[in-house]
């Protein structure tokens, strides 16, 4: 599925997507059958000496989505759950599910009120796969991963970044990233973008931490991009009101995170002289 | 066909119709009912299966330190100190030291684990990794959201890291299986680290839920090889 899924969204972002990048995304993963496009095994700071990194500068912001930049452009956002798994479950039949969608549509318009084009993995009352979620971003170049929960547990009020730990290194003589170790490449970055988001929830939500927590949530380590967990406590308030008001402070936490990392955005380098994401 | 029989038939289709309202609310609590006897059955099989862990007076009491959770700002966790008989064999001691975190803490609110959950095998391999096998309650009964989970998951990782140094990592199977996720969030086809002594990488922030990617197909094949405890 993954497989089938990212070779159409291929073809649909060919308009901007280079051909050749879109040749080698499509062969890496028919290739493999469950991998990604070659690309360098570090992206932190380091790559920009390379001379082949990107820096999007924030000034750029107002320039039109038709033209194509390098550097951080899209956001993709995950609503979690959704269908038959409604999520956390609160006792004054508060869904996550349903409730996320609207903390979704919410951030989805403030980030595109920075300039952002938002995809999201599901609008509907659907539940695509961690594959297929993982799948929309890894079919985009410049974009990064979010995805949205609500907890069941924690003190109500308050919101957490969650990213993933620094993968060992495997060894890979396919020279092609593993799509159960897609993140790994990016780790650095995520980190660095889920502190950013984390500064601004914690100035807006008291009692929530001053720095992105790490943990191995499943949804980020296939996710070939920088990619973060947010989770909102919780669904146990007394009333659905309470998470309503947060709604407007996390979309605009969130977004204000994601234009302070946008200068911290460096394009990895790709075997054989190309870049990605 | 007069008027009669159709009057006839109409009545037995309705007082069939009726009956069946009646009928297939309570068909569905019974086959209800016996799916959970068989799922109840088939973990009672394989509880029965494995034997206990000895609990032998000969032990000495020592003090161990169980990670429950806390409201306090230290974080999460917190250790408690209790007095137990423990073996002196790692993976004896593992499980005597899970089964009473899973016992839970005088304060309900304290558990990290759900109540109904159970250990049902602890291996651990000659590389240091151990290997707990789980009850299904430990993924459907624990809230959902990947802060309870990876609390859960923190709690039996820090725990065996105060008072099982033998272990290094853990990798959590349920019900012999291994899964995806804990409860949809947390992933659990890699190992945990839990012990960094002995160990040739660090994680970058050291957390009991850090991965390490010990391959389980790799765990699985040196665990038939050990013999279980």
């Amino acid at each position: 599925m993954p497989r089938f899924g990212i070779l159409l969204d291929v073809t649909l972002l060919r308009s901007r997507l280079t051909a050749g990048l879109a040749a080698t995304l499509a062969l890496g993963f028919v290739a493999s059958g469950r991998s990604l496009a070659p690309q360098s095994p570090s992206t932190g700071q380091g790559a920009a000496t390379s001379g082949q990194s990107a820096v999007e500068n924030p000034t750029q912001a107002n320039i039109p989505l038709s033209q194509p930049r390098m550097g951080l452009n899209i956001v993709v956002l995950d609503p979690a759950h959704g269908g038959t798994d409604m999520g956390a479950r609160g006792t004054e039949g508060i869904r996550e599910s349903e409730v996320i969608l609207e903390f979704s549509s919410r951030l989805k318009q403030a980030l595109e009120a920075q300039g952002f084009q938002v995809l999201t993995t599901r609008d509907g009352n659907d539940n695509p796969s961690f594959d297929d979620r993982s799948a929309r971003a890894n079919a985009q170049r410049g974009a990064i991963f979010i995805t949205l929960h609500i907890a069941s547990t924690g003190l109500p009020g308050t919101a957490h970044t969650y990213v993933m730990p620094e993968f060992p290194p495997a060894a890979n003589t396919t020279g092609l990233i593993s799509w159960d170790r897609a993140q790994a490449p990016f780790v650095g970055l995520s980190h660095k973008l889920g502190d950013l988001v984390q500064q601004e929830l914690a100035r807006r939500f008291k009692g929530s931490p001053a720095t992105a927590t790490v943990a191995p949530v499943r949804q980020l380590r296939t996710t070939a991009a920088p990619a973060i967990a947010v989770e909102i406590s919780s669904v146990v308030v007394p009333q659905r009101a309470e998470l309503d008001r947060m709604v407007p402070g996390v979309a605009d936490a969130i977004a204000h995170g994601v234009v302070a990392f946008r200068p911290s955005y460096i394009l990895p380098i790709v075997a054989g002289g190309g870049t990605q994401p | 066909m007069n008027a009669r029989w159709r009057l006839w038939l109409g009545g037995a289709l309705l007082v069939a119709v009726i009956g069946a309202a009646l009928y297939f609310p309570a068909l569905r609590r019974q086959v209800n009912v016996a799916k959970q006897l068989t799922e109840k059955t088939t973990e009672q099989a394989r509880r029965e299966l494995l034997p206990p862990a000895p609990v032998s007076s000969g032990d000495p009491k020592v003090r161990v330190k169980m990670f429950w959770g806390s409201k306090s700002e230290e974080g999460p966790l917190t250790p408690v100190t209790v007095e137990l008989a423990l073996s002196s064999d790692p993976a004896l001691r593992a499980k005597q030291v899970l089964n009473t975190l899973l016992a839970g803490p005088v304060d309900p609110e304290a558990r990290t684990l759900p109540a109904d959950a159970a250990l049902l095998a602890f291996y651990l391999l000659p590389d240091g990794t151990g290997v707990a096998d789980f009850s299904e309650a430990l993924a459907t009964s624990i809230p959902s959201g990947i802060q309870s989970e990876q609390m859960a998951v923190d709690s039996i990782t820090r725990t065996l890291e105060a008072n099982v140094p033998q272990v290094q990592r853990l990798k959590i199977l349920i019900h012999g299986q291994e899964m995806d996720t804990l409860a949809g969030h947390l992933d659990l086809t890699q190992t945990f680290l839990v012990n960094t002594s002995g160990l040739g990488t660090q994680p970058a922030k050291p957390s009991a839920a850090s991965i390490l990617t010990t391959p389980i197909h790799k765990a699985v094949e040196t665990m038939k090889s050990v013999t279980k405890r």
